[in-house]
C-alpha cells in the first residue's frame, strides 16, 4: 500500500519549501547592513586610529594642558550666546510667518540657505571689512557671526516644529480665551515647539563647538582653533583633546535628545529629530 | 418673522429675531449689520444682517464658500469685516481684539493645546482671567463633569479620543460663561455616531446655559436638528433666516428649496399668477398670494415652470402604462426613497414606507401622482 504523501493529499511541495527563501522584499534589509557596516567602518576607524596615536598619555595630560579650559569655555559660552541670540530671532520670525504670511516661507526657505551657500570664509571676511574696531576685538562677534552661520539649520528644525502643530488655531483658541500674544506664545506656542526648539539647540550646540574657519580668520582661540594650534606643539595632546571633545559634544547632544524626547512623548509629541517632528497623535474619534 | 432679504443684493435685509427666543433671557443680544468683506475679487460677505436675540441658537448653513465661516470669525474677531458692525449687548465690538471679546470658541480642528491635561485645558480662560488656583480648579472640574469627562481631567489630548477633545474643547469655551459661544462645524471631524451624541449634549448645555450661540455648519441635518433659527447662507449673503419646520416647508428661495433637504423638480405650466398645472393635476402655488409667503421666484406668471416637490409630497403606485418606471431603491429604515424616470427624462425621487417599496422593484411600470395641494414654483431650469 502506497503511503499517503502529502502531494497526494492535495499540497503542492516545493523542491526547496522547507528552506526561507529570500524574496526580493528581504534585499533591501541585507543592503542596510551592508551600507551600516561600512558607515561604521568609515567612522569607526579613524577613531580607533586617533586613539591609539594619543595613548594613555595624551589623555592624562590634556586637561593640564595651558589653553585647554580657557578655549573650551570660550566655546561653550559662544555655544550658549548663539543659542539665545537664535532663539530670540528665529521663533518669533518663524511664528510669524507661519501665522501672518506663510506665503513668505518658501523665500524665507531660500534667504536662510544662504549661509550654506556662501563660503564662511567669505562671510567672515565680508564682516570683518566692515565691522567697527571695537566690535572686531570682541568675542561676542563670533557669536553673531555663528547666528548666522546656524540660521538654516535653526529655521528648519523650528520650522518643521510648527508644521507638526496646528500654531493658527492654537493661537486663535488662546486668543478666544483671552490670552495675549505673550501669553500665548510663553504657555501654548512655546511649550509645543519644545522638540524643535531642541533639535535646533543641538545642531547650534554641535555647529558652534566645532566652527574653526570663521574663528580662526576672527583671531579668537575657541576649542577647535586651540586644538589646531597646539597640535604643532605636541599632536597626541591635540588628537586626544579632539577626540574628547568629540565625547564630550556626544553625551551632551544624546542628552538633550533624551531628555527632550521623553517630556515630547508625555505629551503626544514625537521623537526628537533634527529636520522633522513627529506630529501629535491621537486615538481617533 | 422670515425675512428675506438680501435678493437683489443691493438692499440688506435684517433677520430678526423671534419676539420670545427659546433660550434664557440671561443671554446676550448679538447683531451683525451689513457685513461686507472682500478677499481680493472674491465677496466673502456682501451685506450680512442677522440679528440674534439673547439665549439663541442661529445656525448659519450653506455650501462651501458661502461665507459662512467669514461671518464666524468675524464675529470672534479672528477676521475684520471690510464694512458693517458686529454688535454685542448693543455695543460695536468691531474694534475689540479677539481676546477682549469674551467669546467662547469651539474650532472644526481639534484645537485643545497638547502639552496642557483636560483640566488645565478648561481653566486655561480663567488663568488668563487671573482666577485663583483653586477655583479654577473647581471650575474646571465642574465643567469637564457636565461634559461627562470628569474621569479623563489628567489625561493630555493625545490620549483623548475626537469626541471627547471636542467636549473638552466646549468646556473650555464654556468656563469662561462667555457673552457669545461660537462653534465652527465642530462635529465635522467625527465620525456619526459620536456626531449624533455631541450635538445632542451640544443643545442640552446650550439651552441649560442660556449662551447665545452661532453654530456653523454645511450639514443641514446638524442645523436643523439644533437650532432654534437656521440662516441659509449663498455668495455671502443670507437668503433665508428661519425657524427649521418653516425652513424646510415654507423656502423663500429656489436655493433654499434645494439646500434644504431633498426636492424634486417637475415640469408644469403656470396657467395664471396663482394655478400650475403639474402632473396633469392643477394646483395653487405657494406664494403669489396664495399660501401666504412671498413668491419664490419674481416675475413668474404664465408659461413653462419648474415645480418644487418634496419626495414625500408625492405618491406612487404600480402602474400597467403608468407614467414613469421605477430606476432604482434606497433604504433609509422606516422608509424607501424609490426613484423613477419620468417622460421627458425627468426623474423623481419618491417617500414610500418600506414595506410598501418592496411592491415596486426597478423596472416596474408606475403612476406618479401629485395630491392637489399648495406647490413652490420656479423658474425652469435650462
Amino acid at each position: 500500500m502506497a503511503t499517503l504523501t502529502p502531494a497526494a493529499a492535495g499540497q503542492v511541495i516545493s523542491p526547496d519549501n522547507s528552506k526561507k527563501r529570500r524574496g526580493p522584499q528581504d534585499r533591501p534589509a541585507i543592503w542596510r547592513w551592508v551600507i551600516l557596516l561600512i558607515a561604521g567602518v568609515y567612522f569607526v576607524v579613524p577613531l580607533y586610529a586617533a586613539l591609539r596615536f594619543a595613548g594613555l598619555s595624551g589623555f592624562k595630560d590634556v586637561f593640564t594642558t595651558p589653553g585647554f579650559g580657557s578655549s573650551l569655555w570660550l566655546s561653550i559660552r559662544l555655544a550658549a550666546v548663539t543659542w539665545i541670540v537664535s532663539m530670540l530671532l528665529m521663533i518669533p520670525t518663524t511664528v510669524y510667518v507661519h501665522l501672518r504670511m506663510p506665503g513668505l516661507r518658501r523665500l524665507l526657505e531660500g534667504v536662510t540657505i544662504l549661509p550654506i551657500v556662501i563660503p564662511p570664509v567669505v562671510l567672515i571676511i565680508g564682516v570683518l571689512q566692515v565691522m567697527p574696531l571695537a566690535l572686531r576685538a570682541s568675542v561676542w562677534l563670533l557669536a553673531l557671526e555663528y547666528v548666522i552661520l546656524a540660521m538654516p539649520f535653526a529655521y528648519r528644525a523650528l520650522d518643521a516644529g510648527l508644521r507638526a502643530i496646528d500654531v493658527k488655531t492654537l493661537t486663535e483658541a488662546a486668543g478666544s480665551l483671552g490670552a495675549g500674544w505673550l501669553s500665548t506664545m510663553w504657555r501654548v506656542i512655546l511649550p509645543n515647539m519644545r522638540t524643535a526648539v531642541t533639535a535646533a539647540t543641538i545642531l547650534i550646540v554641535a555647529l558652534v563647538l566645532g566652527e574653526f574657519t570663521m574663528a580662526s580668520l576672527d583671531l579668537k582661540q575657541t576649542f577647535p582653533v586651540w586644538i589646531v594650534l597646539f597640535d604643532q606643539e605636541n599632536a597626541q595632546i591635540s588628537v586626544a583633546a579632539s577626540i574628547f571633545a568629540l565625547f564630550v559634544t556626544w553625551v551632551f547632544l544624546m542628552l538633550i535628545t533624551v531628555i527632550a524626547t521623553r517630556q515630547s512623548r508625555r505629551t503626544g509629541g514625537g521623537e526628537v529629530t533634527l529636520f522633522t517632528v513627529a506630529p501629535q497623535q491621537t486615538i481617533g474619534n | 418673522m422670515t425675512a428675506k432679504a438680501n435678493e437683489t443684493g443691493a438692499t440688506a435685509g435684517v433677520h430678526a429675531p423671534p419676539a420670545a427666543a427659546s433660550g434664557s433671557p440671561e443671554g446676550t443680544p448679538v447683531s451683525l449689520r451689513n457685513l461686507t468683506r472682500a478677499f481680493g475679487a472674491t465677496k466673502a460677505l456682501d451685506g450680512m444682517s442677522l440679528d440674534i436675540a439673547p439665549g439663541e441658537l442661529v445656525a448659519l448653513l450653506g455650501p462651501s464658500g458661502c461665507g459662512k465661516t467669514t461671518a464666524l470669525r468675524i464675529v470672534a474677531g479672528f477676521e475684520y469685516a471690510d464694512s458693517g458692525e458686529v454688535l454685542v449687548n448693543g455695543k460695536d465690538v468691531s474694534g475689540v481684539p479677539a481676546a477682549r471679546r469674551d467669546m467662547g470658541m469651539v474650532f472644526q480642528s481639534y484645537s485643545l493645546f497638547p502639552n496642557m491635561n483636560a483640566l488645565d485645558n478648561v481653566g486655561f480662560g480663567l488663568r488668563m482671567r487671573k482666577t485663583a488656583a483653586a477655583q479654577r480648579r473647581r471650575k474646571a472640574a465642574e465643567l469637564l463633569d457636565m461634559v461627562g469627562l470628569s474621569a479623563q481631567a489628567g489625561q493630555y489630548p493625545h490620549q483623548l479620543s475626537g469626541g471627547q477633545q471636542q467636549r473638552v474643547a466646549l468646556a473650555r469655551a464654556l468656563a469662561i460663561e462667555p457673552h457669545v459661544l461660537l462653534l465652527d462645524e465642530p462635529l465635522s471631524a467625527l465620525d456619526a455616531k459620536v456626531r449624533l451624541q455631541l450635538r445632542e449634549q451640544i443643545r442640552t448645555l446650550q439651552q441649560r446655559l442660556g449662551t447665545t450661540t452661532i453654530f456653523v455648519t454645511h450639514d443641514q441635518e446638524e442645523a436643523l436638528s439644533m437650532a432654534d433659527r437656521v440662516g441659509v447662507m449663498r455668495d455671502g449673503r443670507l437668503e433665508q433666516v428661519a425657524d427649521p419646520s418653516e425652513l424646510y416647508s415654507r423656502p423663500a428661495t429656489a436655493f433654499v428649496a434645494e439646500f434644504v433637504g431633498t426636492m424634486n423638480r417637475l415640469p408644469g405650466e403656470l396657467a395664471g399668477p396663482g394655478t400650475v398645472t403639474v402632473l396633469g393635476v392643477s394646483c395653487a402655488v405657494i406664494g403669489n398670494g396664495g399660501a401666504g409667503s412671498p413668491a419664490i421666484e419674481d416675475g413668474l406668471t404664465s408659461g413653462p415652470v419648474d415645480v418644487l416637490v418634496r419626495p414625500e409630497g408625492l405618491t406612487v403606485a404600480a402602474a400597467e402604462g403608468g407614467n414613469g418606471i421605477v430606476s432604482g431603491r434606497t433604504f433609509l429604515g422606516a422608509i424607501t426613497r424609490v426613484a423613477v424616470l419620468l417622460s421627458g427624462d425627468t426623474e423623481v425621487r419618491v417617500d414610500l414606507a418600506s414595506a410598501a417599496a418592496l411592491a415596486i422593484p426597478p423596472g416596474t411600470s408606475v403612476q406618479v401622482g401629485l395630491p392637489p395641494t399648495p406647490v413652490l414654483v420656479a423658474r425652469r431650469q435650462q
